[in-house]
């Protein structure tokens, strides 16, 4: 308490309070969770920097007192990665959000982390450039938390996740130090990849405060194909056709019955009608190239059974059929009142059994699953729909959550593709990785965050202390005496 | 950890609470973020309609309803951007107008915000006052009396408030009422009311009076059904809702006493208000029914053209002009299409979008008249989007929106006309050229400088 009191006070000199600085109890509930809402924890304290000297100040006081901080910046995270610390900071980054500039002839810009995503692409259209990696979320997450994620997009299958645009960053270390990963402008600086490290990091090692990416030359030609089929194995065979002919399409993505339904209902995006699956391929680069693409590639669809299939006739048909993809998760609200976002990776040809399975996994336990995924590079993004209101609903889409992410480790997966481990998948690392593989992920946060004050409870099943020589445990760990943790 | 879901309604009190079925629609994904005009300004979530929505939540859990959650409630423009972007359908506007309506009878305001609110509330609703305050208005623009409070900033000592709408007022014309029954100019395709809106006919009498002319060329007979009254829409939007139930139950007994087909609507904010009267009053046994009717009746004049079959004549009109979409009609109602369309159709008239579009300009309602520095740096925001348009004329569909990015586009140094869509429809049937409807708008706005 009386370390609130402290923290409070030197706060106080930075910010001004009730609008830098919020400690209203009913304000300081509008930070508990980010888009993976039912984990919730109320923050002490929020901040609101718009400057990295605000961000350095107040580390270096968390880092005086010990109290722990979490950084947050649009709260759109689907694995509660900004769930706040019952008695730490929120350093909110939405209101530091300037483009700092857009240097087009390096095809380069540098942003505060606030910036949302979309904007930068907005910014950039003038000068025939965009910022490739595109979430869903692209409306409205921000580049700080797409560093902080390693946020992927539909179009990774053909550009790459966050971490292959990023090319500098300034980040303020959990001790307070302001440091400049990366070479700025430049592909490649000389050393260790630290750059690489801080990305996907998830707000363990610190706050990132500035932002070099990269900027794209638009593509000449872009043409988006939607064609309907009437399983997800039938799409998934087009998938493997397309792919398999070496064409790299720049996205594909599937959904199925339940999703269209779903995207339908709200944003109204005029998809094949009574499609059980509708699979979206969208190919760009240089003209000749596309049309010529875009012929086998209807070919393939129709090859493998595709039923009606259109192929976007202006900006306008393309964009609505990018909507109805991009808004599908939250349209899963117009179906259920609670759903869960899963996240996991396959290998691209163990799609149709893993569908199989999670169909199976939905009859026996009743609970609706719809599927929503980058078909490409086989990142499932399964939506489990329940109602917390029904007793025992909530387990069993746990539980059926979980199943999915075993099935996704048993087919040689991962148990996240783009959404982080964050505070909700942190049980299944142990499942995924050795103790050991564990233990040398800590060293790098330890020599970020010798007192785990930066988002910790996040990633790591178990918090080590940092003096520790990893892997040679001798008997309980410090953490658990003390109470402040516990072994899973 | 996490709240528990109790059933008793915090500090909200019935009638009029918010729903916690509503509130539970949102799924927390974040996706209205950008599209909300105070998360733009301040960035920040309590400032966003997730945040709101968490406040809501909040109090209905219990928190207290205090001054710092009555700032990010009123801060709200009621401007219904957020619902176009929730992809889960969440219905704020229902919420905000609950909670609205909670705060104003829990919550005391600072006496000089409850001298302002009853200035305003026994003014605006009222059309017999409005007209009064037109004609002093009018004198004070025509004496010379205006100029002179502008040159001296004689207002900088007034009230914020005041100088807020002083500098909005629009340039007031001659009056000249319209007759309660006009027949169509053709051969009679059905009848339509008018509603006149109280701002609508004090200030802007001239839309009315096109809106009429383009029925009639359109073969409609119109009637105009004097006396009137306000329909409830500023009452509503801050949470005035018995006395918006009010205004509405008169305003549906004098429309029902005339057989039409629709009530036509030419200002946004009313219309929008006029088609909820079916929720508004389903608690009200004798008016349940007729409220939904007159609700479903009603149309937003470029919604009604443009479901009809045009057969007045169009003549060209060269000329660029950037389409605004007041909120109460792109948001609220979501006619968007329908005005773009009827404007593309008159051949000459090329419409540019304003980037932004989605960002509402501030108006809202009374909104500038009590939250004048967000208002301002709203309308800054939007006149600067306007500007780089580079059109010659400004379209908005509602009066408030009229006024706001007028006084903003003035205030940056770029001023363009604005008319109302109807006005310039009306300008192509009567065979205006281009150039004479843009010297008689430079006439009509004469020098607004001096201040
Ligand atoms: C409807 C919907 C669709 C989505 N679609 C996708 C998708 O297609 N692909 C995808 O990858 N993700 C997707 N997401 C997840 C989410 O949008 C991304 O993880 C995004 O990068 C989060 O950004 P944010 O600004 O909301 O960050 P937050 O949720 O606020 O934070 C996320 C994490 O980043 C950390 N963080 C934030 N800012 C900083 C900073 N400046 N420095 C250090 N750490 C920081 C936080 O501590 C937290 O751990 C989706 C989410 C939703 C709700
Ligand atoms: S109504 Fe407008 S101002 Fe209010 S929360 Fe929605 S978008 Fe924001
Ligand atoms: S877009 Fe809708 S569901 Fe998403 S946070 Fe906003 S109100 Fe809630």
């Amino acid at each position: 308490m009386n370390n609130l009191a402290s923290l409070l006070e030197r706060l106080r000199l930075i910010f001004h309070e009730g609008t830098g600085l919020l400690t209203d109890p009913a304000m300081l509930r509008t930070f508990e969770c980010d888009g993976l809402a039912h984990h919730r924890v109320i923050p002490a304290v929020v901040v609101l920097p718009t400057t990295a000297e605000q961000v350095e100040q107040t580390i270096s006081i968390c880092h005086d007192l010990g109290v722990p901080f979490v950084a947050r910046g649009n709260g759109t995270g689907l694995s509660a990665g900004a769930l706040p610390v019952a008695e730490g900071v929120v350093i909110s980054l939405s209101r530091f959000r300037r483009i700092i500039e857009i240097d087009a002839p390096n095809m380069r810009a540098v942003v505060e982390p606030g910036v949302i995503n979309l904007d930068l692409t907005k910014a950039s259209v003038g000068d025939d450039l965009y910022y490739a990696p595109d979430p869903s979320s692209q409306q409205v997450c921000s580049i700080g938390g797409n560093v902080a994620e390693n946020s992927g997009g539909a179009h990774c299958l053909k550009y790459g996740f966050t971490t292959h645009h990023i090319t500098g960053l300034e980040v303020v270390t959990p001790d307070g130090e302001l440091i400049s990963l990366g070479a700025g402008k430049c592909v490649d600086a000389p050393g260790y990849d630290l750059l690489g490290a801080f990305i996907g990091s998830e707000g363990t090692l610190g706050v990132a405060t500035k932002i070099t990416t990269k900027l794209l030359k638009r593509p000449e030609l872009v043409k988006t194909l939607i064609a309907a089929f009437d399983s997800t194995t039938s799409a998934g065979a087009a998938v493997s056709a397309i792919i398999a002919s070496g064409i790299l399409p720049a996205a594909v993505e599937m959904m199925d019955a339940l999703a269209i339904e779903a995207a339908e209902n709200a944003v109204h995006c005029g998809y094949p009608e009574g499609a059980n699956t509708v699979l979206i391929v969208e190919l760009d680069g240089p003209e000749g190239e596309v049309l010529a693409g875009m012929e086998r590639v209807e070919a393939f669809c129709r090859e493998c059974g595709a039923g009606e299939l259109r192929i976007a006739a202006d900006d306008e048909e393309r964009a609505l059929i990018w909507k109805g993809r991009k808004s599908a998760f939250a349209a899963i609200g117009t179906l259920s009142p609670d759903f869960i976002v899963q996240d996991g990776v396959i290998p691209r040809t163990s799609l149709p059994q893993v569908l199989a399975e999670i169909a199976e996994l939905s009859r026996t336990s009743g609970i609706r699953v719809a599927n929503v995924f980058h078909a490409g590079d086989g990142n499932l993004h399964p939506l489990v729909l329940f109602d917390e209101r029904i007793a025992g609903d909530l387990e069993t889409a746990n539980a059926v959550s979980g199943a999915i992410i075993d099935l996704c480790i048993k087919y040689g997966g991962s148990i996240t593709g783009e959404h982080g481990v964050g505070a909700d998948k942190v049980s299944y690392m142990g499942k995924m990785f050795t103790e050991a593989d564990l233990d040398t992920m800590q060293m790098v946060r330890c020599a970020f965050d010798v007192d785990n004050l930066s988002n910790p409870g996040k990633i790591f099943p178990t918090p080590r202390l940092c003096g520790e020589v990893p892997g040679r445990h001798h008997g309980v760990h410090p953490l658990v005496l003390s109470g402040e943790a516990e072994l899973f | 950890m996490s709240s528990q879901p109790i059933t008793s309604s915090g500090s909200f009190a019935s009638p009029d609470t918010p729903r916690r079925d509503l509130l539970d629609e949102c799924v927390h994904c974040g996706f209205c973020l950008p599209s909300c005009p105070t998360f733009v300004l301040y960035g920040e979530e309590m400032d966003s309609p997730r945040g709101r929505i968490y406040l809501m939540r909040a109090a209905l859990d219990g928190a207290p309803i205090n001054e710092e959650m009555v700032t990010h409630f009123d801060r709200c423009l009621g401007c219904m951007s957020c619902e176009t972007a929730c992809p889960s359908g969440v219905h704020y506007g229902e919420l905000i107008e609950a909670t609205r309506a909670q705060v104003e009878r829990s919550y005391r305001r600072p006496l000089s915000t409850r001298l302002q609110r009853w200035i305003v509330f026994s003014l605006f609703p009222y059309p017999k006052r409005l007209a009064v305050a037109r004609r002093f208005l009018r004198l004070y623009q025509q004496s010379g009396l205006e100029r002179l409070v502008r040159t001296t900033r004689l207002l900088s000592m007034a009230p914020k408030f005041l100088q807020t709408m002083e500098s909005i007022a629009p340039r007031i014309g001659p009056r000249e009422s319209i007759a309660e029954f006009l027949p169509s100019l053709t051969e009679t395709r059905g009848t339509v009311a008018l509603l006149v809106g109280c701002v609508q006919g004090s200030f802007f009498p001239q839309v009315n009076e096109a809106t009429v002319r383009v029925l009639r060329s359109e073969g409609f007979d119109v009637v105009v059904p004097t006396d009137q009254g306000c329909c409830g829409a500023l009452s509503a939007h801050v949470g005035r809702l018995d006395e918006a139930r009010e205004f509405a139950r008169r305003l549906i007994d004098t429309f029902e006493a005339h057989e039409v087909e629709a009530v036509i609507v030419n200002s946004a904010g009313c219309g929008s208000t006029m088609k909820e009267y079916g929720e508004m009053l389903s608690g009200d046994r004798d008016y349940a029914d007729r409220a939904r009717a007159f609700g479903d009746r009603t149309r937003d004049i470029a919604e009604f053209l443009a479901g009809i079959e045009p057969i007045a004549p169009r003549h060209p009109l060269e000329i660029t002009v950037a389409y605004h979409d007041a909120c109460h009609l792109g948001h609220a109602q979501r006619v968007k299409q329908q005005p773009r369309q009827l404007l593309s159709a008159i051949a000459g008239i090329t419409v540019r979008e304003i980037s932004e579009g989605e960002i509402c300009c501030g108006s809202a309602g009374v909104y500038n008249i009590f939250e004048g520095l967000a208002a301002a740096q709203l309308g800054d925001r939007k006149a600067g989007n306007v500007a780089s348009t580079a059109a010659q004329l400004l379209i908005a569909a509602n009066p408030g929106c009229t006024m706001q990015i007028a006084s903003a586009l003035e205030r940056l140094g770029t001023p363009m006309p604005t008319l109302h869509t109807i006005e310039l429809l009306d300008a192509s049937i009567q065979g205006e050229s281009s150039e004479d409807l843009l010297e008689r708008l430079t006439r009509r706005d004469g020098s607004r400088t001096g201040g």
